[in-house]
């Protein structure tokens, strides 16, 4: 689907945007200036709105990214487990710093706070599947998995 | 050795959560319908006399809530389920609805019933897709059974902003807003979602619905602490050697928390300090350990029961770098609306991190409690007012440890 079907489907729903963002990601990984601009005129809303709501939320973004998101929590209980460590190997694994994407569009690294599965620190979630007691020796291994 | 008792995960575990048959089976939907015999105005009673109170945090008496929005006139009410779970550290109502998500249904439906709405949200954290599916699931199968009646539900999925846990930043982004938190006065139960009234509750708290109204507010009102009955779920996390859950009455010790459920702190290290209720809760010294987990006991210490959260440091732990990086979460989470938690968390952020790089002045210190005190009474909402609690818990109670890092 494109994002213009994707709006319009989502048009009807009363404060319906997040959701018509959430879907539109899952096809783009990210949200393009027009379909921003579009979603304005959809929902009816000024554009700055629309601006508003997609860099109000940390899971969206306005910037071009890779294929596969993945993010490391950095919450307490992840940093005392070595959440750093991790990050290290990440780098050094994608050979990009946290906040970039790979140059073959493929990965994107990212920070995000708790997701919620902290029986098993750290985590790293990839497209929101989540990663558990994850140890800096097994990221190559799950990488490939990817590639 | 205190005993786990479990009545919002009472099915964890034994029935098939993607099976409605298997609820029905153990006595789902028994509670609905027995709500549904009961006038709303006694069956808002029962709940308000036993006593329980919000799982959210906040502690409120539920049924008292529940009354402000039946006692409304609108043409519209809407029931809330909080699924926003946030809270670093917390987990319960993932374990609810992955284990058991009917009984929030079932909860949300009676909720219905007692307020007059025949709409409800559950508003579920962008972290948790498959949380979602499951919940989707769930719903198509108690409407094609027909046990929901005329009441309808629908789940809206955040995206990453903790601030939405808050009620009214929570009600915002389902009408498709930036979250962020409204003033109060009015509160929900008054003026709501796209201006109706509205009950916002917990996971956690719904889910001891269909227990109280089939049990009765007697039994309910028995559990645990007068004050604050019943059972909470708590989720353990950094150094203990059992990093799991447990649900247990609300007299049980933060001792018996984290050394008779926890088994205590691995690899023959002490204790040094737990911080309970999540990233915004106080850190708590071995003095107060004997407290129990109640919500007033929590708060005659200087700190909260919050979502339950069990946070653990063992005596090898740098507890100044422990607090920069919680400081660093509420500079990223502050929703920015109102001056003192914009600044204020980013300038806690910046002195917490000059402190832990070594450059830190006993000024710096003086600075941090200053900044605190004013934030905790000027913030619009709680995410700023608790945002400095760890660090002004950390400076009282672990005065060596910054004192080893200032210049
Ligand atoms: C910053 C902030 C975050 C919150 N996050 C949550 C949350 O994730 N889940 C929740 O149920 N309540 C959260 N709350 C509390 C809610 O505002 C509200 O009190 C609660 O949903 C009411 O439900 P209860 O009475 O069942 O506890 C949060 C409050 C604040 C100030
Ligand atoms: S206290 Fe912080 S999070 Fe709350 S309204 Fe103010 S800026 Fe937003
Ligand atoms: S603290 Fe990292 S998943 Fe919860």
């Amino acid at each position: 689907m494109n994002y213009q079907e994707i709006l319009a489907k989502y048009a009807d729903k009363p404060g319906g945007m997040i959701e018509a963002f959430h879907a539109i990601q899952e096809e783009l990984n990210y949200l393009p200036e027009e379909v921003i601009i579009e979603a304005a005129k959809v929902f009816n809303k000024p554009t700055a709105q629309a601006y508003g709501v997609a860099t109000f939320y940390s899971m969206f973004s306005t910037a071009k990214r890779g294929k596969y998101v993945i993010r490391i929590c950095e919450s307490a209980p992840c940093h005392v487990a070595g959440a750093a460590e991790v990050v290290a190997a990440l780098e050094k694994e994608l050979g990009v710093k946290m906040g970039e994407s790979t140059a073959d569009g493929l990965f994107s690294l990212e920070f995000t706070e708790c997701v919620g599965q902290c029986q098993a620190t750290p985590v790293i979630t990839i497209n929101g599947e989540p990663y558990l007691d994850v140890a800096p020796a097994q990221i190559s291994g799950i990488i490939a998995a990817y590639k | 050795m205190a005993e786990e008792m479990r009545i919002v995960l009472r099915n964890y575990g034994k029935i098939d959560p993607l099976k409605i048959d298997d609820y029905i089976a153990v006595g789902g939907y028994n509670a609905l319908n027995k709500a549904r015999s009961m006038k709303p105005a006694d069956l808002i009673n029962e709940v308000k006399s036993s006593n329980l109170r919000g799982r959210g945090g906040a502690g409120f008496n539920c049924g008292v809530k529940w009354n402000f929005a039946y006692m409304a006139q609108a043409d519209q009410k809407y029931v809330i389920c909080n699924a926003d779970e946030g809270e670093p550290g917390t987990y319960k109502d993932r374990l609810i609805m992955e284990g058991d998500p009917q009984s929030l249904l079932e909860g949300m439906a009676i909720c219905a019933h007692a307020i007059g709405a025949t709409q409800g949200f559950i508003y579920c954290r962008g972290e948790y897709p498959s949380v979602v599916k499951t919940l989707n699931m769930a719903i198509a199968q108690a409407t094609e059974k027909g046990v929901l009646g005329d009441f309808s539900i629908e789940v809206r999925m955040g995206a990453g902003a903790y601030v939405c846990g808050e009620e009214t930043a929570l009600i915002e982004s389902i009408e498709g807003k930036r979250g962020e938190p409204r003033i109060k006065p009015p509160f929900p139960p008054v003026v709501g979602l796209w201006g109706k009234p509205t009950i916002v509750n917990n996971v956690e708290t719904f889910a001891n619905i269909p227990a109280i109204v089939e049990k009765g507010a007697a039994w309910y009102a028995g559990i645990g602490t007068p004050s604050y009955p019943g059972t909470k779920i708590v989720t353990l996390t950094g150094d203990v050697v059992n990093k799991t859950f447990f649900e247990v009455p609300t007299d049980t010790t933060i001792r018996e928390v984290i050394f008779d459920f926890g088994g205590g702190i691995p690899d023959g290290k002490g204790f040094k300090a737990v911080q309970i209720g999540g990233t915004s809760g106080a850190f708590i010294p071995a003095a107060n350990l004997d407290t129990p987990i109640g919500f007033d006991a929590m708060t005659e210490i200087g700190a909260v029961l919050g979502s339950g959260a069990v946070f653990v440091l063992n005596d090898t732990r740098d507890i100044v770098d422990v607090t920069a990086r919680i400081a660093k979460f509420f500079a990223h989470e502050s929703c920015g609306k109102c001056a003192p938690c914009r600044e204020g968390t980013m300038r806690m952020h910046d002195l917490m991190d000059k402190i832990n790089s070594g450059r830190g002045k006993s000024a710096d210190v003086v600075l941090l409690n200053k900044l605190g005190r004013v934030m905790s009474y000027s913030c619009l909402c709680g995410l700023g007012q608790a945002a400095p609690a760890p660090v002004m818990t950390t400076i009282e109670h672990f005065p060596a440890d910054y004192n080893a890092k200032l210049v």
